[in-house]
């Protein structure tokens, strides 16, 4: 999930009575499936726990840029250095969508960024995390994009209109996203015994981390109920976890790798596998500031939104002048 | 080395080390609208280079695929011009050798749709519709950042001026060039200059940029003679999972 730990009222669900006639009104729209547009009523609770969300979510479209720019200028054939240069774009695009969606709801992207840099606002955990070798871009594609499709299908059918119809869009490239990585997975699999190391540490690296992406577990997740009340996720974090983890290990094994985690195994009675939950002190610290690349990747976007502004100065000037020139033409 | 072969790896050379100068950008763009663009922008002429080296190798009748050539020829092997490899520098920057090299990149690609060589139309066809749209682009942001503030007029300048001692070899005339004239494969780059001066002094009449003075050329990177110590840096990136896992199939 490309958005985790999103705050929301943090006073649990109002029940029907403590509702004002508003708000009941709203809860029966969200409750009959109906999708909430813009210009609609809706609760400010509503309204400020989508901002974040939604506004988290493209962070990390644009945060993630990073960690996969950094193999494009060594991508080991032009076919790969293609496929990835076209998913790196299609990322970019995500973050403007979901900016657009979040702008619906009365803030700017640029207002969003603001936040961003100045560390007020979050982006997935996953992108702390660093890229070190060829199989990572493959890992990347399979767990990472596995587990964000996994939630963003889910998403779908969230309750707020721009962002359900954003989803779908991107839905759609995201599954093109994780068979290429599974693609380069099965090559570093099934090539020689380098190729195969990097495939067995790439998949060790990212494993618990990808588990990270679904939010903490449900028992201490504070605001997810509310979200859920609103419609806004449509599925625990607990249960994309264990489906993710479900969908993964056969994949694993076909490629002969090993899953690090010594516990998992099926239960014929639950009918699903049991596995070791990530640590849950390294996420909060990831979460923080404290992963391995939380420094590294904000000072990237950083760097590159104040060597830019120049040039957004110069663009927004030399359209005011042609502006001028055209009004003075009339 | 057969003039054919030579002419291909020139062409396939260029979109191929632009292509890489311009990805390095992802991720860092002054907005997000950018970095789509950019990616594009290396999508497109890395997939130019597949076509140029596929047709390359093919010629050449070694054996040696598209990629044998891009991730296993050292830099005396390379064929592009001298201003594709410069450092990408600020945007404004990049932009502008974007655009010096889309404007030679569209009319030689024009004319090359009407070469003897089919296989060789057949990819200036589909480069070009690519080129068109890159210069579109390039031209606008060139025009906007040089009418844009002060600052962004003086860094368009400074990048112009820098750049400008690359544009000579580009038009320069040689023995594979001639070669190719003659049997109409490809035209000859001196006769391209006046078409594309006309696009270029067009662009920096409206950026509001002062046309460079002097016509002083570094020259080496298309005969391959002397490369820019920049070369070799960006081949070390880009080689190095093909060099140091030599027979792996990614």
């Amino acid at each position: 999930m490309y958005a985790q730990m999103v705050k929301s009222t943090g006073k649990g669900v109002k029940t029907p009575e403590e509702m004002t006639p508003e708000e009941r009104a709203f809860q029966a729209r969200i409750d009959a499936g109906e999708k909430i547009e813009p210009k609609d009523w809706m609760p400010e609770g509503y309204r400020q726990t989508l901002i974040r969300q939604i506004g988290q979510h493209a962070h990390s479209e644009v945060v993630g840029q990073l960690p996969e720019g950094n193999w494009i200028t060594r991508a080991p054939t032009l076919e790969r250095k293609a496929i990835l240069l076209a998913k790196v774009q299609d990322e970019a695009g995500h973050g403007l969508y979901l900016y657009c969606a979040a702008e619906t709801l009365g803030v700017s992207r640029d207002e969003l960024i603001d936040l961003l840099h100045e560390g007020r606002m979050k982006y997935s955990s996953i992108f702390n995390y660093p890229t070190l070798n060829w199989a990572d871009i493959g890992a990347i594609g399979w767990l990472v994009d596995g587990a964000a499709i996994m939630n963003q299908v889910a998403l779908q059918r969230t309750s707020y209109g721009p962002y359900a119809r954003a989803m779908i869009r991107i839905c759609k490239e995201e599954s093109f996203h994780q068979r290429q990585g599974y693609d380069i997975m099965m090559k570093m699999a099934f090539g020689t015994p380098e190729q195969k190391e990097m495939a067995q540490d790439a998949l060790n690296r990212f494993w618990y981390p990808a588990l990270m992406m679904f939010g903490p577990s449900d028992r201490d997740s504070v605001h997810s109920a509310q979200s859920m009340a609103w419609g806004i996720k449509t599925m625990t974090n607990d249960e994309g976890r264990q489906r993710f983890v479900d969908q993964t290990v056969p994949q694993a094994e076909y490629l002969g790798l090993t899953i690090p985690d010594p516990d998992l195994k099926w239960n014929e009675e639950r009918g699903h596998y049991d596995f070791t939950d990530p640590d849950w002190s390294e996420f909060f610290a990831v979460i923080n500031g404290n992963g391995p690349c939380n420094a590294d990747r904000m000072a990237a976007r950083r760097k590159a939104w104040q060597d830019g502004a120049w040039v957004r100065e110069g663009l927004l000037e030399h359209a005011r002048k042609k502006a001028a020139r055209r009004q003075a033409a009339e | 080395m057969s003039a054919l072969f030579e002419f291909l790896l020139r062409q396939g050379d260029n979109a191929l080390v632009l292509g890489h100068r311009v990805s390095e950008w992802c991720g860092h763009a002054p907005v997000l609208e950018e970095d789509i663009a950019l990616a594009n922008t290396a999508l497109d002429l890395i997939g130019q280079t597949q076509m140029w080296l596929g047709l390359a190798g093919e010629v050449e009748g070694k054996g040696r695929s598209a990629d044998d050539l891009a991730f296993l020829r050292d830099v005396w092997d390379f064929r592009n011009l001298l201003l594709v490899e410069r450092p990408n520098g600020d945007f404004g920057h990049t932009m502008m050798r974007q655009f010096l090299f889309d404007a030679f990149n569209l009319v030689h690609l024009t004319e090359l749709a009407n070469s003897t060589d089919d296989r060789i139309a057949a990819i200036a066809e589909k480069a070009g519709k690519e080129a068109a749209y890159h210069l579109e682009r390039s031209r606008n942001t060139v025009v906007a950042l040089g009418d844009g503030t002060e600052e962004s007029h003086a860094r368009m300048q400074a990048a112009l001026d820098a750049l400008w001692p690359y544009v000579g070899e580009i038009f320069e005339n040689d023995s594979v060039s001639d070669e190719l004239a003659a049997d109409g494969i490809a035209p000859e780059p001196a006769s391209l200059r006046a078409a594309w001066d006309a696009r270029v002094q067009e662009a920096l009449a409206e950026a509001t940029l002062r046309h460079p003075e002097g016509d002083f050329a570094h020259r080496g990177g298309k005969t391959g003679v002397m490369h820019t110590e920049h070369l070799g840096h960006l081949l070390t990136q880009m080689q190095w999972l093909q060099r140091a896992y030599p027979g792996a199939t990614w």
